[in-house]
């Protein structure tokens, strides 16, 4: 049995020096950066070096292109600049260990997340600007195109989850659901970044539901939290923290579960890209290539289906907490 | 103690690969139960396969993430395997 796991682990040492670079592209794709590299065509590396931005209370905000902290030859971060590097985990780091600053930069996904936003910008302003100059027509162009969506939550997601008082959560969750539909989406195209895939960004936008959910709780809500009607004192005891600890799952859940599908469906991809790059042969090539466009498929709907969810669970995370008492106890 | 060393960072990985074919079972039971299920329900009543289908996509996406939950964790044993202390 040791034997066994001594090859095994013989085996994975042996190879993990040469595997360092198959599985680090992986994650290259996956994590943030602070420059956006889109393709690499012979020697040359397309990439746009995004402005780093550092505040620190000695200093003020300063400024530098990211092309500063690139060593010219070998194309690697490293190179240190005015006091400051980034290290091989693309984070900022000062040369002076005890100095702290806050780091501010352009990152990829801040990019990534600047282009969303011109994205829905342009289909929400053109589809009402439309409705300005045509009234109580039937829609047209871009307009056709947001509009059953934006019945679509409006009558399928918030009217039958929040109740008499949808009006007043609709446009939330329809921010919600075309900014993580339309993240998903873009990233799934080459050369882009994992913006709703980073669980900063999952758990800001689950954060925003746990707020609104609870800035908005009546009542029957905390009543129900803290001191559910008709239970017996001792069960109580053990209920209110599982209640208590339940307000906090809930958010915690949909973080998890959108970073996790839209992360792990970026991995497959790679993975099956990869793994032509590990067997080297044409036929690994065709097949790969064919699974990979299976799977670019499947994340499509992924993508739609994760929106979808999170808007869903948001709605029905508010219903509960503005619902008037219907049920008797 | 160079035995135990090895020993253990063996272990680690290869808890994280059966870790991953467990999960993949999982993923597996579970969708497929969906699947076939809904199977029955577009047999019984041919007119409401829209509405089956759709309900059967949503849930196969959560269970799905069920076991992407697992899956992110073996990937971070896996790589952060090549242990040295």
């Amino acid at each position: 049995m040791s034997v066994i796991l001594l090859t095994f682990s013989a085996a994975v040492m042996a190879a993990s020096g040469g595997d360092e670079d198959k599985t680090s592209f992986i994650m290259h794709h996956i994590k943030d950066s602070h420059e956006w590299h889109f393709a690499t065509i012979g020697h040359t590396h397309v990439t746009l070096s995004l402005p780093v931005i550092i505040y620190s209370s000695d200093r003020g905000v300063e400024f530098y292109s990211s092309s500063a902290f690139v060593d010219q030859d070998t194309h690697h971060f490293g190179v240190e600049h005015d006091g400051y590097y980034i290290d091989e985990n693309d984070k900022l780091q000062s040369v002076d260990e005890n100095r702290s600053f806050t780091d501010l930069s352009i990152t990829k996904n801040v990019a990534m997340l600047f282009l969303i936003l011109a994205v829905t910008f342009y289909l929400m302003l053109s589809a009402s600007s439309y409705y300005k100059k045509h009234p109580n027509k039937a829609p047209r162009g871009i307009a056709s195109f947001v509009e059953p969506i934006v019945i679509f939550v409006r009558d399928e997601i918030a009217r039958p989850n929040i109740g008499p008082r949808y009006k007043k959560f609709t446009p939330y969750l329809l921010t919600l659901f075309f900014f993580i539909w339309i993240g998903n989406l873009l990233g799934l195209l080459p050369g882009a970044s994992n913006l709703t895939g980073n669980i900063a960004v999952t758990i800001t936008l689950a954060m925003i539901t746990f707020f609104i959910t609870n800035f908005n709780g009546n009542k029957d809500y905390w009543r129900h939290v803290v001191a559910t009607p008709g239970v017996p004192l001792p069960l109580l005891l053990i209920i209110v923290p599982v209640e208590i600890i339940g307000l906090f799952t809930k958010p915690f859940a949909l973080t998890v579960r959108l970073f996790v599908a839209i992360t792990a469906g970026h991995i497959v991809i790679l993975s099956f890209i990869g793994l032509i790059f590990v067997f080297e042969s044409y036929a690994v090539g065709v097949a790969s290539t064919l699974m990979v466009v299976f799977i670019n498929v499947i994340e499509l709907l992924v993508a739609t289906i994760q929106a979808y969810v999170f808007t869903l669970f948001s709605a029905m995370y508010i219903g509960s907490a503005v619902a008037e008492h219907g049920h008797e106890h | 103690m160079l035995t135990s060393l090895l020993l253990t960072a063996g272990f680690a990985l290869m808890g994280a690969g059966i870790g991953a074919g467990i999960v993949a079972v999982g993923a597996g039971l579970g969708i497929g139960r969906i699947g076939g299920q809904a199977m029955e329900g577009i047999a019984r009543q041919p007119e409401a396969s829209g509405k089956i289908q759709t309900a059967m996509l949503i849930i196969a996406a959560l269970i799905e993430v069920i076991s992407l939950f697992a899956v992110v964790v073996c990937l971070l044993i896996a790589l952060n395997g090549n242990l040295t202390f």
